[in-house]
C-alpha cells in the first residue's frame, strides 16, 4: 500500500520550489502513527492527577488512604513526596534583573496560585483505575481571595503571590529617544495636539487557548542506564536541558523523543508541570509511567495565550504623516512565568511601529501575575498583538482623516528602494516589497470594485452592510541570533544544527535539531539536500525528534525552522560536497581544483570524466583508495547561528458583511499576498498560511478563554471554547510575491505564524469599517453578533458624521483607561 | 464484565469489557488500533470518528458493548488490496492534513459524506464536516479534497458501470 505519485523525481527539475505531496503523509493517513498516548511498555502504570477546583488556596492536609486502598492503584505521590526530586517549571527569558518569578513546582506543596495546578498524582495498572482512584484522594484547601483582573492587579489590592508583595513581575522599556533610534514621542505628541491629529484607542487582546488537537501525553522510561522519556513537545532539546538542571539528573542520562506531535501552535513549547510529575513518579515507582490529559485538563492547564490590554496613542500631520508612537500594556502572564513568560509581550516591542516611518517611538510592558492559568506564546507570540494594534490604529488615523486607509498606509510606509531600512525601534529590515505585494492583493480582491459596492449598499441603507479590512502587516521571524538573545536577558542561543550522513548505497540521512509537529520539514528538507547533493528525493532520510539521534538542536518555534534550521541543513550539505571533492578527485586522478560539482555528478573541467555523489560514498565507506591522510567520511555536521531576524510582509484585505439588524457576520472574501522570501515548497506553504488565516480570523469571531469571579476557566471544553469548523469557514485566495531574505543562502523568511498574525486585525478592521456610519470605531474581539449589534445600538445614539464630540483623550498619567468605554461597553 | 464479538477491519474478536468501556477504548487498548485517536472528552472534536455497519460514528460515544455484534471499519482497516482509498489518496494529493491527528476521523467522515452523496456542493462537504475539528489546515485543502475525491469516485464507478454494461451487452 503507497501514495501513488504522479510527480516520479526529475534530475532535470530542481525541487525547490516544486509543490512536493509530503513524504510524512503515508504513516497519517493510513492510522500507522506514533503518538505519544500510543506507546505500551511491559509493566507501565498510567497516571492520573489530582488538580485544585480553587483558584487560589493554601494545602492543609491530603489525605490519599481511599485512593491507595483502591483496585490497581501502586501509588498515590503528593508534592510533599517530591518535593526535593520533581524539578521545576522554569521561566528561561527574565526581562531583567528585578523581575519577581514565583518558585514553580510541577507538583505544589502547599499553595495553589490557579485553578488546576497538581496536588497528587496517582499511578495504576489502567488510566480508568488511575482516574477512579484520583477521585477518592481527599484535599483540605483554605481558599485565598483571587486576582483575576489585568486591571485589578496592577493596584495590588489582592496578591496572587502574597510572599512576592506585588502582582507586578516585571516592567520594560523600549524608547527611541534613549536608545538613539529616533526622536522622543512626547514631543512629537505634542506638537499633533496642537497642530496635527492625535488617536488614541485602547484595545483588548483576549486570552486564548492554543488547543492543538493531540492532547498532551508523557511517558517515561527510568528502568534503563538512560531515563527515556516520550513527550507530546515542540521542544525536545529544551526539555531534555531543563529536566538536568532543575532536577539534577545529569543530562548525558535524559534520552527525550519526541515521536508524532499532534500540532503544538507554541502551547507545546512549555516545559510542564505533567512531564515533571511523570518523571519524577516514574523514577520514584521504578516503573514506566503514562499521562495522557484529557481536553479538560488540557485547556485549563495548558498554558495560554494574548491576554493584554494595550494602550496606544499615535502622532500625525494634518497630511497624514505618522510622527510617533506610543504603546503602553499590561501583560496578564496568569501565575507563573512560563518559558518564555514576559519574553511574549516584549517580542512585540520590535513591531508595534512595523512598516511604518514613524519619528518617534515609545513601548512599556507591565507583566502582571494573576490567579488563572499561566500565559506562554501562542503562534506569533507578541507579534499578533503588535500587528492587531497597529493596523487598527492605521484604519482609526485613516477615518480621522476621512481617507482611504490603504493609501494612508502607502504614504507612510517603507518603500521598496529604501531597503535595507533601520526603524524607529532599532531593527533592520533587510528587504520586502510593500508596494507589489499591495498591488497584487488589491488585484485579487477587486478592491475598488468593493469599495464601489460598499458605497452602494451605504447610500441604498442596506441592511446588510459591507466592510473592507485591511492589514499590512510585517513580522519578525528566524528566531533569533545568540548575541541578540543574550543581550535581551534570554537564557539560550537561538542557533541550529544539522548534520548529514552518507550512507554506503548512497542514500542519505539528515539529522535536524528542529522539532516539527506537522511542518513537513521531512519534505521539505528532502528537496533542500535532493537539490544541494544532486541526490533524488527519495533517498533522503530526514531525522528529527530524539536527544539521541539529532543529539543537538533549538527545536520549533518562532518561524524559526526553515530559516535557521534548515540554514544548518545547507551548510551541512556543503561540507559534505567538500569532503567528498578530495575523494573525488584522487578517484578521478585529478586535482581538487579541476573538479566541479554539479547535478551530483564530480567533473573534471574541460573532460568528461566524472563520478557520482553516491559512487564517492561508496568509495569512501570501502575506504580502499582515499588520498593519505583523509578520513573515511563524508558525514558532516554543521550548526548555524543567524546575523538577523528575518521579515516576512503581506497584504491581506478582507469582506466582512454585517447584518445591521441582527449582528451576525459573514466572510464574504478573504485574499492575502505573502512575501515570505524563496518558497521551497508552494503546496506546504499556502496550507501554512490557510491554518494562520483561520486561526487568527478565530481571534476575531470566535475565540476567548473566559473566567467566572471565583477563577474557575468557564470555556473549559470543546463545547464552550469554539474552535471554529468548516461550517464556519471559507475558502481563501491566496499568493505570494518574493523579496528573499539576505541573510540566508536560500533566502527564505518563514511562514508558520504570517496568516495568524495577520488575519486578526483585517477582520476586526472589516466589521468596524462595516458599521463606522454607526458610529461605531471599536468591538471587543471576539466580534460575536450580540456585541456587533450592542456596538451598532449604542453607535445610534450618537450625532451624525460631523456633528461628533472631539473624541475622548487619555488623562496624562493614568494607567490603562479607556475612553471609548462609555460607547462600547465593558464585557471583558 | 460483559462478553462482546465484533468485527473490526474484517478481523472477529471476542473479549469481556467493562460495560462503561468506549468503542474507542476498546479499539485502542484491547485491539492496539491505534490509528483511531482520542481528541476531546466532549465528542466534538471528531478525531475518533469510525464507521459502524459503514455509517460513521465517533467512536468515544459509543460503548463497545453496544457495538457488540456488528462490524466497525477503523481508518486502519479503509485501505483495500494494497490501494489507498480515493479519500485518502486524495487527502495526500491536496495537502489536506499537517500534524495529522485529525486525519483518520476527517478522512473517515469524508467517506460518509460522500457516501450519501456523492457529488456534495462546497457548502455541503463543510457542513458535512462540521463535527470534526481541525487545528492545522484551515478546512481549505481538506474541503478540495473532498471534492478531488468525489471526483476520482464518480469517474471510477462510472468507469465501472460502463465496463459491467460492456460484459453484459
Amino acid at each position: 500500500m503507497t501514495i501513488t505519485e504522479d510527480r516520479p523525481s526529475d534530475a532535470a527539475t530542481p525541487e525547490i520550489g516544486r509543490s512536493r505531496a509530503r513524504k510524512e503523509d503515508q504513516r497519517l493517513i493510513t492510522g500507522r502513527t506514533r503518538w505519544t498516548d500510543n506507546i505500551q511498555l511491559p509493566g507501565m502504570l498510567h497516571l492520573a492527577m489530582v488538580r485544585s477546583p480553587f483558584a487560589h488556596a493554601t494545602v492543609t492536609a491530603i489525605n490519599t488512604d481511599e485512593a491507595r486502598k483502591a483496585p490497581g492503584v501502586v501509588g498515590v505521590i503528593t508534592g510533599a513526596d517530591i518535593k526535593d526530586v520533581q524539578g521545576a517549571v522554569a521561566n528561561a527569558w527574565p526581562l531583567n534583573g528585578e523581575q519577581k518569578t514565583p518558585n514553580h513546582l510541577p507538583v505544589v506543596v502547599d499553595h495553589v496560585a490557579c485553578a488546576g495546578e497538581i496536588v497528587a498524582v496517582v499511578a495504576a495498572r489502567t488510566a480508568a483505575e488511575a482516574r477512579d482512584a484520583a477521585e477518592l484522594v481527599d484535599v483540605d484547601y483554605d481558599e485565598l481571595p483571587a486576582v483575576l483582573d489585568l486591571k485589578e492587579a496592577v493596584k495590588d489590592e489582592v496578591l496572587a503571590h502574597p510572599d512576592l508583595g506585588t502582582n507586578t513581575s516585571a516592567v520594560w522599556t523600549l524608547d527611541s529617544a534613549a536608545q538613539g533610534s529616533g526622536t522622543d514621542v512626547e514631543d512629537e505628541i505634542a506638537a499633533a495636539r496642537s497642530d496635527g491629529v492625535v488617536i488614541e484607542r485602547e484595545f483588548r487582546q483576549q486570552r486564548l487557548i492554543p488547543a492543538f488537537m493531540e492532547p498532551r501525553s508523557t511517558v517515561c522510561d527510568p528502568t534503563g542506564e538512560q531515563m527515556t522519556v516520550w513527550s507530546s513537545t515542540q521542544v525536545p532539546h529544551i526539555l531534555r536541558f531543563l529536566v538536568a538542571a532543575t532536577t539534577g539528573i545529569p543530562e548525558s542520562k535524559v534520552r527525550i523523543i519526541a515521536p508524532d506531535v499532534g500540532g503544538g501552535f507554541g502551547g507545546k513549547l512549555q516545559t510542564t508541570p505533567e512531564e515533571f510529575a511523570t518523571i519524577a513518579v516514574a523514577r520514584r515507582l521504578g516503573k514506566p509511567c503514562k499521562y495522557t490529559e484529557t481536553r479538560s485538563e488540557s485547556l485549563l492547564s495548558g498554558h495560554h495565550g494574548r491576554d493584554q490590554w494595550q494602550k496606544l496613542t499615535l502622532s500625525a500631520r494634518k497630511d497624514g504623516t505618522v510622527t510617533g508612537l506610543k504603546v503602553e500594556l499590561l501583560a496578564d502572564l496568569g501565575a507563573y512565568v512560563g518559558v518564555v513568560g514576559g519574553g511574549v509581550p516584549v517580542l512585540g516591542a520590535w513591531m508595534f511601529n512595523s512598516i511604518y516611518k514613524f519619528a518617534a517611538y515609545h513601548f512599556t510592558v507591565r507583566t502582571l501575575l494573576t490567579n488563572k492559568t499561566w500565559v506562554d506564546a501562542y503562534r506569533g507570540a507578541g507579534r499578533p498583538e503588535a500587528t492587531f494594534a497597529i493596523e487598527r490604529m492605521m484604519d482609526e488615523l485613516a477615518a480621522e482623516l476621512g481617507r482611504d486607509p490603504l493609501e494612508v498606509r502607502e504614504q507612510n510606509w517603507i518603500t521598496h528602494g529604501e531597503f535595507p531600512f533601520t526603524t524607529v525601534a532599532g531593527m533592520t529590515y533587510d528587504s520586502g516589497n510593500y508596494e507589489a505585494a499591495t498591488a497584487k492583493a488589491k488585484e485579487l480582491f477587486g478592491y475598488d470594485e468593493l469599495r464601489a459596492e460598499q458605497k452602494h449598499r451605504r447610500e441604498s441603507n442596506d441592511p446588510v452592510q459591507l466592510g473592507i479590512g485591511i492589514s499590512t502587516f510585517t513580522e519578525m521571524c528566524g528566531l533569533a541570533p545568540s548575541r541578540i538573545l543574550g543581550a535581551l536577558n534570554y537564557g539560550a542561543g537561538g542557533w541550529e544544527s544539522a548534520s548529514i550522513r552518507m550512507l554506503a548505497t548512497g542514500k542519505v540521512e539528515v539529522l535536524t535539531g528542529v522539532s516539527p509537529h506537522g511542518q513537513g520539514h521531512e519534505t521539505a528538507w528532502s528537496q533542500i539536500v535532493a537539490d544541494r547533493l544532486g541526490v533524488p528525493f527519495e533517498d533522503v532520510e530526514v531525522l528529527h525528534g530524539d536527544t539521541q539521534i539529532s543529539s543537538k538542536g533549538m527545536d520549533t518555534y518562532g518561524s524559526r525552522s526553515l530559516v535557521v534550521g534548515a540554514e544548518a541543513v545547507v551548510r551541512a550539505a556543503d561540507k559534505v560536497i567538500e569532503k567528498a571533492k578530495v575523494v573525488a578527485a584522487h578517484l578521478l586522478e585529478a586535482s581538487v581544483d579541476d573538479i566541479e560539482f554539479t547535478g551530483g555528478r564530480f567533473g573534471v573541467k574541460g573532460t568528461d570524466k566524472g563520478v557520482t555523489m553516491p559512487e564517492v560514498a561508496l568509495a569512501t565507506w570501502t575506504g580502499h583508495n582515499l588520498p593519505d591522510g583523509v578520513e573515511p567520511s563524508l558525514d558532516a555536521d554543521a550548526t548555524f547561528d543567524p546575523d538577523n531576524f528575518s521579515f516576512p510582509h503581506g497584504t491581506h484585505l478582507c469582506a466582512m458583511e454585517v447584518d445591521t439588524e441582527t449582528g451576525a457576520t459573514t466572510m464574504r472574501k478573504y485574499v492575502c499576498v505573502d512575501d515570505i522570501g524563496n518558497i521551497i515548497n508552494p503546496l506546504i506553504v499556502e496550507g501554512q498560511v490557510h491554518g494562520g488565516l483561520v486561526q487568527g480570523i478565530a481571534q476575531a469571531l470566535w475565540e476567548g478563554a473566559e473566567y467566572d469571579d471565583q477563577g474557575t476557566l468557564v470555556t473549559g471544553s470543546f463545547v464552550d471554547y469554539t474552535l471554529p469548523t468548516s461550517a464556519d469557514t471559507i475558502s481563501f485566495v491566496t499568493d505570494h510575491t518574493t523579496s528573499p531574505s539576505t541573510y540566508t543562502t536560500l533566502g527564505t523568511k518563514g511562514v508558520g505564524e504570517a496568516g495568524a498574525i495577520a488575519s486578526t486585525p483585517a477582520v476586526v478592521n472589516a466589521i468596524v469599517d462595516a458599521v463606522r456610519a454607526f458610529g461605531v470605531d471599536d468591538i471587543l474581539m471576539p466580534c460575536t453578533p450580540e456585541r456587533v449589534w450592542k456596538a451598532i445600538q449604542k453607535g445610534r445614539s450618537v450625532p451624525g458624521e460631523g456633528e461628533r464630540d472631539a473624541q475622548p483623550h487619555f488623562d496624562e498619567g493614568v494607567p490603562n483607561q479607556d475612553p471609548g468605554a462609555a460607547t462600547e461597553g465593558s464585557q471583558a | 464484565m460483559t462478553r462482546i464479538n465484533m468485527t473490526v477491519d474484517g478481523v472477529s474478536y471476542s473479549d469481556e469489557v467493562e460495560p462503561r468501556t468506549l468503542l474507542v477504548q476498546y479499539l485502542r487498548e484491547s485491539l492496539g488500533k491505534t490509528g483511531t485517536v482520542i481528541g476531546c472528552d466532549t465528542s466534538n472534536c471528531g478525531a475518533c470518528t469510525v464507521h459502524l455497519d459503514g455509517t460513521s460514528v465517533k467512536s468515544c460515544n459509543v460503548l463497545a458493548v453496544q457495538a457488540d455484534g456488528h462490524e466497525v471499519t477503523t481508518i486502519e482497516g479503509l485501505a483495500t488490496d494494497g490501494e489507498l482509498h480515493p479519500v485518502q489518496q486524495a487527502f495526500h494529493e491536496c495537502h489536506a492534513l499537517q500534524c495529522g491527528y485529525c486525519t483518520p476521523g476527517m478522512i473517515m467522515q469524508a467517506c460518509d459524506v460522500l457516501k450519501n452523496n456523492p457529488d456534495p456542493s462546497e457548502q455541503e462537504i463543510r457542513e458535512g464536516l462540521e463535527g470534526n475539528l481541525c487545528r492545522c489546515t484551515g478546512y481549505h485543502n481538506i474541503v478540495k479534497a473532498v471534492q478531488q475525491a468525489a471526483g476520482a469516485m464518480s469517474s471510477a464507478s462510472s468507469a465501472s458501470s460502463a465496463s459491467a454494461q460492456a460484459v453484459s451487452s
